[in-house]
């Protein structure tokens, strides 16, 4: 194991925290996109760039906005 | 069955299965040692068949099968999920969009990365047989590119680029196309799913024989399902309220 991995592995952990205890679900869909975009640094440290893109594509940027539009649908109809 | 008595079959459950999981992990193979039986098989296999990328030579040719499973997962979830978000029985879908402003340095950047996402979405399925990526991560990449015409522009001008019916064909065409591509190769005696087409010279584009042609049907499904997906879940967000009495 080296720095790098260490480095990656220590932010990935940091971020999966600031998810849980971030309360608001717009809030946490920003936080939760930042989280996978590190989790695909890692995934590349990790030498998977297959994975990594994967990761980007669907982590950082599909699942974020279904939430983001989920939280506005729900917030137009209370 | 009381509190007490599923507690204790919760509690015997995860004692199990935390005993398991540090057997399991003890046993391994060292983090980065050489040992790897499963690459030792998999490389030699996927330079026999001429694919550079030895990950799309696992998903689309050695574990064709999975993949195929996989895909219709994603179909089936798309179809889910497009079924539980129509307009309920006392809304309306064509509600009036209310207009926002976007500024101008959005809209820039916007139209500048659109033309450049949708590049490296192409790119990324028709070199899936070669370098990182494939099929899935191009197909994400262009569903999710084309949405850039919103974020910059309008969801009018959106809709328009993305007439839903076209997508909703295309899913079943990469789907449809994937088991044809599965069905010949039981027809031409080489199992499902087999990799008998001409497979070119390593490294050259049109090489790996099916994995190419796999890789580009899972790339027209999954780009599709994810514009159906966004469409639903746009559409319910933007379009879909209760309707109003004229």
């Amino acid at each position: 194991m080296n720095l790098l991995i260490i480095a990656a592995l220590t932010l990935v952990a940091i971020a999966a925290v600031v998810v849980v205890f971030t309360d608001d679900p717009a809030r946490q869909a920003v936080t939760l996109s930042v989280f996978g975009l590190l989790l695909a640094i890692l995934f590349m440290v990790l030498q998977a760039p297959d994975v990594a893109l994967s990761q980007i594509a669907v982590g950082t940027a599909v699942v974020p906005l279904m939430i983001m539009l989920a939280v506005r649908k729900v917030r137009g109809r209370q | 069955m009381t509190r007490g008595l599923r507690l204790l079959l919760f509690a015997g459950g995860a004692a199990a299965t935390v005993v398991l999981l540090v057997f399991g992990v003890l046993g391994l193979p060292h983090f980065g040692s050489s040992f790897h039986p499963y690459r030792d098989h998999a490389v030699p296999a996927a330079v026999s068949h001429k694919t550079a990328n030895v990950v799309s030579s696992i998903n689309f040719d050695l574990r064709g099968l999975d993949t195929f499973g996989e895909e219709t997962i994603l179909l089936a979830s798309v179809v889910g999920a497009a079924v539980l978000l129509r307009p309920a029985e006392d809304e309306d879908e064509k509600r009036p969009l209310s207009g926002g402003r976007i500024l101008d340095s959005t809209r820039l950047v916007g139209y500048l990365l659109l033309p450049v996402t949708l590049l490296i979405g192409l790119d990324t399925v028709l070199h899936g047989a070669l370098t990182p990526g494939g099929g899935f991560q191009g197909g994400v990449v262009l569903g999710t590119g084309i949405h850039l015409l919103y974020v910059a522009g309008s969801y009018q001008a959106l809709e328009r680029a993305r007439p839903e019916d076209l997508f909703e064909y295309g899913e079943a065409l990469g789907t449809g196309a994937f088991a044809c591509v599965g069905i010949a190769g039981l027809l031409a005696g080489a199992g499902f799913l087999g990799n008998l087409l001409p497979q070119g010279a390593f490294g050259s584009l049109l090489s790996s024989g099916s994995v190419l042609l796999l890789s580009a049907a899972v790339g027209v499904e999954v780009a599709s399902g994810v514009v159906v997906l966004l469409a639903r879940f746009l559409d319910q967000a933007l379009r879909v309220g209760k309707d109003t009495p004229r």
